[in-house]
């Protein structure tokens, strides 16, 4: 009787946490079929075969396009994650951005080391950009933890140094002569593209994959998890728990950049081979900030809309190709984030509301 | 006598409680009616129906015999009903006048006039007999006071009708006989008095008549001088009470705790310790009586390791602790039930069993490296449950769930299954039901038979006195006598609690 009771509790606590969610991707897409009804001009069923048709087949359509899909899910799943461990501890990482180019970078200096077998190479390149990752991140982290520094403004300008580090590396010391990228990496350092060399998909999928369930059990499985989520509920009780508020912030940013790092150097050992000059952020950081509020920072939800915003992101050639504008992509991905925002501010107000109840009791 | 207000078949549901269900009640003009229930009984709710905070869902109100449709605050205020809440919504930088007169203020032209309101406040004043100056900053004058231009801002208001939201639970028993006085005085006025309280003593001494709330329902109304505390207190609870706390005498055995000369800064930077010393020994319970604010919360912080002292030494078993961290004081050998227990005590959004192991949860058995052992977590869990006789449905639910006895019965069980050698507990009866605050008690003082030594800050008088062995008054960060519990009166504590001192007998 009881353990009925807490499975039927789970499944409806389950249920609702998918509902918002769910719900503001129907209205996204929705909205969406407006947008292209006044662009093509046509009515609403039309419209709404068009957009999805345009969608499905640029995303799962043929063979080709789900490979393109994943190649566009890989590195969301790194970002998603990281900016997830961020948001569990109660952190708001907008250097994920950062912190992949960082990665970007790493890899591909760390590639071009010749005469290392690919059993050693391939892991020094992945672990250079985790190293990477963490340091760019542990440093706001650090500031924040020491001095109280605002983690978000501080992430937002390392992004900036980043990018125009990388940048100059690309241009500079590591330049290949008459390109604006880096020279490609020795073969040992590549990923397996275990569809062929033509397909872009390759084993950086599976480490995605595998992160999804090693970040699952950090977080509720570990006392790491424990310690880091206590932080990011509630500081006060974390630490009259004997929890240090100061060192869970600068491990989450940690974690959470070597996320971030380990994914911008599966992108060049496994898509890039290379690092090219940037002339603006790469996105996928940015993405991941949406990719991890949809899927409320849980890696399953993480995976899950990471394949949703994946397979809009790859869909955008194909809408082009029927006519609809790209932007739309954008546009289902923006109303989706303005909803998952909303929500949260919903449930922020409400809780502010009760907590004035209690006081009033 | 005439009827000023009447409630009738109030009902106010708020999600998951009902709070008033079908409430009845009736104020006549010239009588002091105490509203009595536990915390969470609906009180409270009832009388922001009829300040106009919340609408009810059925039900209608009547004042002096005209149904009325109170929507807001506003239109309480035009009824003459005025309230004065348990926070008190000053402007902490004005003056007593200004605040008084704040949104109503005496124009002259388009400025105000500040000479008038200073005026009526002090014609106000004396006529109710309130000692205050009307040119004293708010910030600068006491809490009894601060209390004071609350009640005049009513009355400024032409409240003929005054709803007082527990009015004592920030006061000094001395500043508690004053507001007595004070409500005698506005009664005799020919004003209604409504007062939210769950203090049985208070009743009797203040009342004529008592409504009896439990539950969202009104169980009684009855005549203070045809009933007793006892019965008011069965009625409160629903069953029979054990006000009294039973316990043998103390048989303190070696010092446990020792505070020497210790200051600390507040969390706006102000010297909030000015040399503490305070000693616990194994086997006793000492009390700390004070007013709040008076560095009781600082001094667990600065014990706990949650706050950095400027100057002194803590010592635990003749173990130099100053200054280390929370969890090297938890493994000294300290059991903690804050005072906060929403914000310390749990993280309400942590299951039960999550929030079992908070402190412990990175020793065996509940981890084993960085691997936590959730089923042996949960079974803990459960033994804390059982014990303390927790009311939850199972150990996943989240804390928030819970009641705040129930949350509170949970966080004495934690720390006190911590196998601790000192507990401090800091209000642990702050806000629960008298079933829960007599399971506490009685915890407390077993521990204490059992020779562990127990710290006790609380802003109860009556716990103190119930509890304590020893009692140590703090006053403006400094313990400023400490007496035996045996002898000491809630009049000398009193004085001492206001910064006053004893004669002793030579």
């Amino acid at each position: 009787m009881a353990n009925k009771n807490t499975t039927s509790s789970k499944l409806r606590a389950a249920l609702n946490t998918l509902i918002f969610p769910l719900i503001s991707i129907v209205i996204a897409m929705f909205i969406a079929v407006f947008f292209v009804m006044w662009a093509e001009g046509e009515n609403f069923f039309t419209a709404t075969i068009t957009l999805f048709q345009a969608i499905w087949e640029g995303s799962f359509g043929t063979s080709f396009s789900i490979i393109e899909t994943l190649v566009f899910v890989t590195p969301l799943l790194f970002t998603g994650l990281a900016n997830a461990v961020a948001f569990k501890t109660g952190l708001f990482n907008i250097g994920v951005e950062g912190q992949f180019i960082m990665g970007i970078f790493a890899a591909a200096a760390v590639g071009l080391i010749p005469g290392i077998p690919a059993v050693i190479h391939v892991p020094l390149v992945l672990i250079s950009g985790m190293l990477i990752g963490a340091l760019w991140a542990a440093i706001p982290g650090f500031l924040k933890a020491k001095v109280g520094t605002n983690e978000v403004i501080n992430t937002i300008m390392m992004n900036f140094i980043a990018m125009f580090f990388v940048n100059y590396m690309i241009m500079g010391p590591l330049n290949e002569p008459g390109k604006a990228t880096t020279p490609i990496i020795q073969n040992s350092a590549k990923l397996w593209r275990f569809l062929g060399e033509a397909n872009r998909v390759n084993a950086g999928l599976f480490i995605g994959l595998l992160l999804v369930v090693l970040v699952y059990i950090l977080l509720w499985k570990t006392t790491i998890g424990y310690e880091l989520r206590a932080v990011g509920l509630n500081p006060h009780a974390a630490e009259y728990g004997g929890i240090s508020i100061k060192k869970n912030i600068v491990l989450a940013m940690a974690i959470s950049g070597a996320i971030a790092g380990l994914g911008g150097a599966v992108h060049v050992a496994g898509i890039q081979y290379q690092a090219i000059q940037l002339f603006g952020f790469t996105g996928f950081g940015f993405d991941g900030i949406a990719v991890a509020l949809l899927g409320k920072s849980h890696p399953v939800g993480v995976l899950l809309s990471a394949i949703l915003f994946g397979a809009l992101n790859s869909s955008s050639l194909n809408l082009q190709l029927a006519n609809i504008p790209k932007d739309i992509v954008y546009l289902i991905q923006a109303i989706i984030i303005i909803f998952v925002a909303a929500d949260y501010i919903y449930k922020w107000i409400g809780e502010k509301r009760k907590k004035e109840a209690m006081i009033n009791g | 006598m005439q009827k000023v207000v009447e409630m009738k078949g109030i009902t106010k549901v708020f999600p998951g409680v009902k709070a008033n269900d079908d409430v009845n009640f009736e104020l006549l003009k010239g009588e002091i009616h105490v509203l009595l229930g536990e915390n969470g009984a609906g009180k409270t709710t009832l009388m922001n129906i009829l300040y106009g905070l919340y609408q009810p869902d059925a039900g209608e109100i009547y004042v002096n015999g005209q149904k009325v449709n109170i929507k807001s605050p506003g239109d309480a205020i035009k009824l003459g009903i005025g309230m004065v809440h348990q926070h008190f919504m000053l402007v902490h930088n004005f003056t007593v006048a200004e605040n008084i007169v704040l949104g109503s203020e005496p124009k002259k032209g388009i400025k105000i006039d500040m000479q008038k309101a200073i005026k009526d406040t002090q014609e106000l004043a004396d006529r109710y007999g309130f000692k205050i100056d009307p040119n004293a900053v708010i910030e600068d004058i006491t809490v009894g006071q601060q209390q004071k231009v609350e009640i005049l801002k009513a009355l400024y208001r032409g409240a003929d009708i005054l709803i007082l939201d527990e009015p004592t639970a920030v006061l000094t028993p001395q500043e508690i006989e004053e507001l007595g006085v004070i409500l005698k005085n506005l009664v005799k006025e020919g004003k209604s008095i409504i007062l939210i309280t769950h203090k049985l003593k208070e009743v009797m001494a203040m009342s004529d008549r008592v409504t009896i709330v439990r539950r969202g329902k009104v169980i009684d109304t009855v005549y203070t001088k045809d009933t007793n505390i006892d019965e008011l207190a069965e009625m409160m609870v629903g069953r029979k009470v054990n006000l009294v706390v039973q316990k043998d005498e103390a048989k303190p055995g070696k010092v446990v705790l020792k505070v020497e000369n210790i200051s600390a800064l507040d969390h706006r930077k102000l010297p909030a310790l000015k040399g503490v010393n305070l000693e616990v020994r194994a086997g006793e319970i000492v009390g700390i009586a004070g007013v709040d604010g008076n560095g009781q919360t600082e001094l667990i912080e600065v014990i706990t390791g949650l706050r950095k002292p400027t100057e002194g030494r803590v010592y635990i078993n003749d173990k130099d602790v100053t200054g280390k961290t929370p969890k090297d004081i938890i493994e000294a050998g300290v059991g903690h039930i804050p005072e906060d227990r929403h914000k310390r005590g749990l993280v309400l959004k942590y299951s039960l069993y999550e929030n079992a192991v908070l402190g412990s949860h990175y020793k065996l058995p509940f981890a084993k490296g960085i691997m936590m052992n959730y089923n042996k977590i949960k079974e803990y869990a459960r033994k804390l449950i059982d014990e303390f006789d927790v009311r939850t449905p199972n150990e996943e639910v989240f804390a928030s769930a819970l009641s705040g006895g129930n949350q509170q019965k949970f966080i004495a069980a934690r720390e006190i299954n911590k196998d601790p050698e000192l507990i401090i507990a800091a209000q642990p009866t702050r806000g629960i039901d008298v079933g829960a605050i007599e399971y506490i008690h009685k915890r407390l003082v077993e521990e204490r038979d059992k020779g562990r030594a127990i710290l006790l800050v609380s802003l109860e008088l009556d716990e103190i006195l119930a509890l304590s062995d020893r009692i140590a008054v703090i006053y403006d960060g400094q313990i400023v006598d400490i007496l035996d519990a045996k002898s000491a009166t809630e009049h000398e504590l009193g004085i001492l609690m206001a910064g006053g001192t004893l004669k002793k007998q030579a």
